[in-house]
């Protein structure tokens, strides 16, 4: 069951995907706002995977390369979701929902969805810890694609290589409120969720490891993101530089989520 | 919706929906304006055509690019009694038109409406006030009763087809103004320009056009600079907007989003430097300039500068001519919906006139059954009244089992060219055409 669920999830995510860029492309189309249902058809099925998944190892699951991944994914889709309806722009849709399916499928390819091993109980709070960083993530993600589709944009008005696509992408200050937007929520997740970890480590060992490479690079994650919104309203930052900074920013969260997992903590290592 | 119950002149004779008209392509200005409707003069040239006889459906469609006279009739010259009235209408003479008029019938005739809905057969193409004014002449028509279910259902297929070509293709996407595509662009940058600000330096044709657009748009203030104060509060009148004095323009420089510069002058207007203090004190805001002056009013070394998006003539002059080269190239997709949206309206009206041809065949063959059963039915007076009625049903249930496959055949057989060639040789062979007399001068 859990596999037929991903795959319908995969399906879902392309369908959605090709329905944006129907959208992209001609936006007067009837039944415009069928990607977005195909995309909450996907995020539901996801999560009941997922949840089938939470089922089995009687946890969120987080740690597992392949649960972690999905479950990123599923807050990534969420994430795009909440901000299309709050921003009312469903242009960015197609290349968002590309990623999703590149990312899921990627998954499906690379690596095994074989049956977890059950994780130690870590109780509630390291639950919320890890899920909130991870839509921290997620978001960080998010305004990435965001600030990459900013700058393509700003790149074809100043250069006047107006394409088709040209029209049909949201305006600068759209992109850039939305951008925004996904910061605040990824900074709010990830505040809440490094919360949530202290909390469970102090209870855990009376004691915090400060010295923990994950610990430092989020916290550096945390300093990176606050800069971009402070520069973001400064009239030499605003506009083109704070979104190349906004770019610029995820890598750390890349490396975050990957180098610093795979290799360099003990705490938060993927099993 | 229109009602689609079929009155009586879809009966035996051909359904003939016919046009006449001239557009920017036939016809001069000058010829043009002599031919124009206004909507009243629509109407009533409508209802002089159906009390008259001519047609027993009628809409005018009348722009400043073109004038037509859409029809439905069963008449066998209707195109040339529209022309004679159209001509009349007028006061003019034949010759007056010379040259000027096209004749569309049948599926021309609606290819041509279909084309027209698109923004095909328009001087701007793909433009999109013509579907507005299609509209609006289809439901006055449609209010007055001077459509019926043929040009009802030939026009809301045009709309149709007039939606789905700005829907699907680029054919009416993309600006095809140096003032649109200037607005258009701004829009990008700033999205909804409600609550954005906008100064224009000077006057002229296209900086006019572009207040319109921003206007339209609903832009949220707008200011008019000039060198002369008084042709600025002139200005500003015509525009609606704030007059401002040339010398405080510097001042002010930092608090539109959008500036659009229309002067005459050998020097530029605004220089890197004026710009570079009014961006500084927008807090980062992007600033949008259209230079509409030749020689230009922006100094070309402000291109460069942080957050400010210049566009001069050529560079809008470029995009709308790489537009114009994107919508062309998007004509044969817009050209396959209207294709599409004509077979739907030739199978509507096959199977109305297979469906009305059947009717009349089993007519005439009931009329002559009866005429030679009468006949037949003298010369054997020892038949009883049971006999009678016997030969009565057997001659019935033949003609039912004769016109029984031939009109499935027509209804669903041989494609659409093969059943319209078919009803015509039946009409021919069985002379259908003579039997009905066309009721003219009905008037709904």
């Amino acid at each position: 069951m859990g596999h037929q669920l991903g795959y319908l999830t995969l399906v879902l995510y392309a369908v959605s995907c090709a329905l944006y860029a129907r959208v992209l492309y001609a936006p007067q189309a009837r039944h415009a706002s069928l990607p977005t249902f195909f995309l909450g058809a996907a995020i539901v099925c996801q999560y009941f995977a997922l949840l089938e998944r939470s089922h089995w190892i009687h946890s969120i699951p987080y740690d597992d390369l392949f649960g972690s991944m999905s479950l990123f994914a599923w807050l990534l889709a969420v994430t795009y979701l909440g901000l299309e309806l709050f921003h009312r722009n469903r242009s960015v849709g197609a290349f968002v929902t590309l990623l999703l399916t590149i990312w899921t499928t990627a998954l499906r390819i690379a690596i095994p969805d074989a049956t977890p091993a059950v994780p130690p109980a870590n109780g509630a709070l390291f639950a919320f810890h890890v899920t909130l960083n991870t839509w921290a993530y997620a978001a960080f993600a998010l305004s990435f694609v965001l600030s990459l589709i900013y700058l393509v944009q700003d790149w074809v008005l100043r250069s006047r290589k107006l394409s088709v696509p040209f029209w049909r992408f949201p305006a600068l200050d759209v992109l850039d409120r939305m951008s925004r937007s996904s910061v605040y929520i990824g900074l709010l997740a990830l505040v809440s969720g490094a919360s949530f970890g202290l909390v469970w480590e102090h209870r855990l060992s009376g004691g915090y490891s400060w010295g923990d490479p994950k610990v430092i690079v989020t916290f550096a994650i945390l300093i990176v993101y606050v800069a971009y919104l402070a520069l973001s309203r400064i009239p030499a930052w605003r506009g083109p530089r704070a979104a190349v900074l906004c770019a610029t920013n995820f890598l750390i969260v890349l490396f975050s989520y990957t180098f610093v997992n795979l290799y360099f903590t003990r705490f938060h290592r993927f099993i | 919706m229109a009602t689609t119950s079929n009155p009586a002149y879809l009966g035996p004779q051909r359904i003939r929906v016919a046009l006449i008209g001239c557009n920017h392509r036939t016809a001069s200005v000058a010829i043009r304006e002599r031919v124009s409707f206004n909507a009243e003069q629509a109407l009533h040239a409508a209802d002089e055509l159906r009390s008259r006889g001519i047609l027993e459906e009628a809409l005018v469609l009348s722009t400043c690019n073109r004038s037509e006279v859409y029809g439905v009739s069963a008449g066998p010259d209707v195109v040339g009694e529209m022309e004679r009235f159209f001509v009349g209408f007028h006061g003019l003479s034949p010759v007056d038109l010379n040259g000027s008029l096209y004749r569309w019938t049948d599926t021309e005739a609606v290819r041509h409406l279909f084309r027209v809905a698109a923004g095909l057969d328009s001087m701007l193409l793909g433009e999109a006030e013509i579907l507005g004014q299609l509209r609006g002449a289809y439901s006055r028509a449609l209010e007055h009763g001077a459509t019926g279910p043929v040009l009802n259902k030939a026009f809301q297929g045009a709309l149709e087809v007039g939606k789905r070509v700005r829907a699907e293709t680029e054919v009416g996407a993309r600006p095809m103004s140096v003032a649109l595509a200037g607005v258009r662009l701004a829009e990008q940058v700033f999205g909804d320009l409600r609550g954005h600000s906008a100064l224009i330096i000077g006057a002229g044709t296209v900086a006019e056009q572009a207040v319109e657009h921003l206007r339209n748009r609903g832009i949220g203030s707008l200011r008019v600079a000039n060198r002369s104060l008084d042709r600025a509060q002139q200005l500003a009148r015509s525009f609606g907007a704030e007059p401002l004095a040339w010398e405080s323009l510097d001042r002010v420089l930092g608090q539109p989003d959008i500036i659009v510069s229309s002067v005459s002058a050998s020097a530029p207007v605004l220089v890197r430097e004026s710009l570079e203090r009014a961006i500084s004190g927008r807090h980062g805001r992007p600033m949008f300039v259209i230079d509409l002056g030749v020689p230009r009013n922006v100094a070309p070394e402000a291109t460069g500068l942080y957050n400010l998006y210049l566009y001069n003539v050529d560079d809008l002059g470029e995009i709308v001519e790489q537009n114009r080269k994107a919508r062309e190239a998007e004509i044969p997709r817009a050209e396959s919906i209207v294709e599409e949206q004509i077979r739907k309206f030739e199978s509507w009206r096959v199977a109305l006139e297979t469906s009305s041809i059947a009717e009349d065949l089993r007519t005439r063959f009931h009329r002559e059954r009866d005429a030679l059963l009468r006949e037949k039915l003298r010369t054997m007076p020892d038949a009883s009244p049971e006999e009678r009625a016997r030969i009565a049903e057997i001659t019935q249930e033949l003609i039912d089992r004769v016109l029984e496959d031939p009109t499935r055949r027509l209804r669903h057989g041989g494609g659409m060219r093969g059943r319209l060639s078919a009803i015509e040789a039946i009409r021919h062979l069985f002379g259908l055409d003579e039997t009905t007399p066309t009721r003219k001068g009905k008037k709904n």
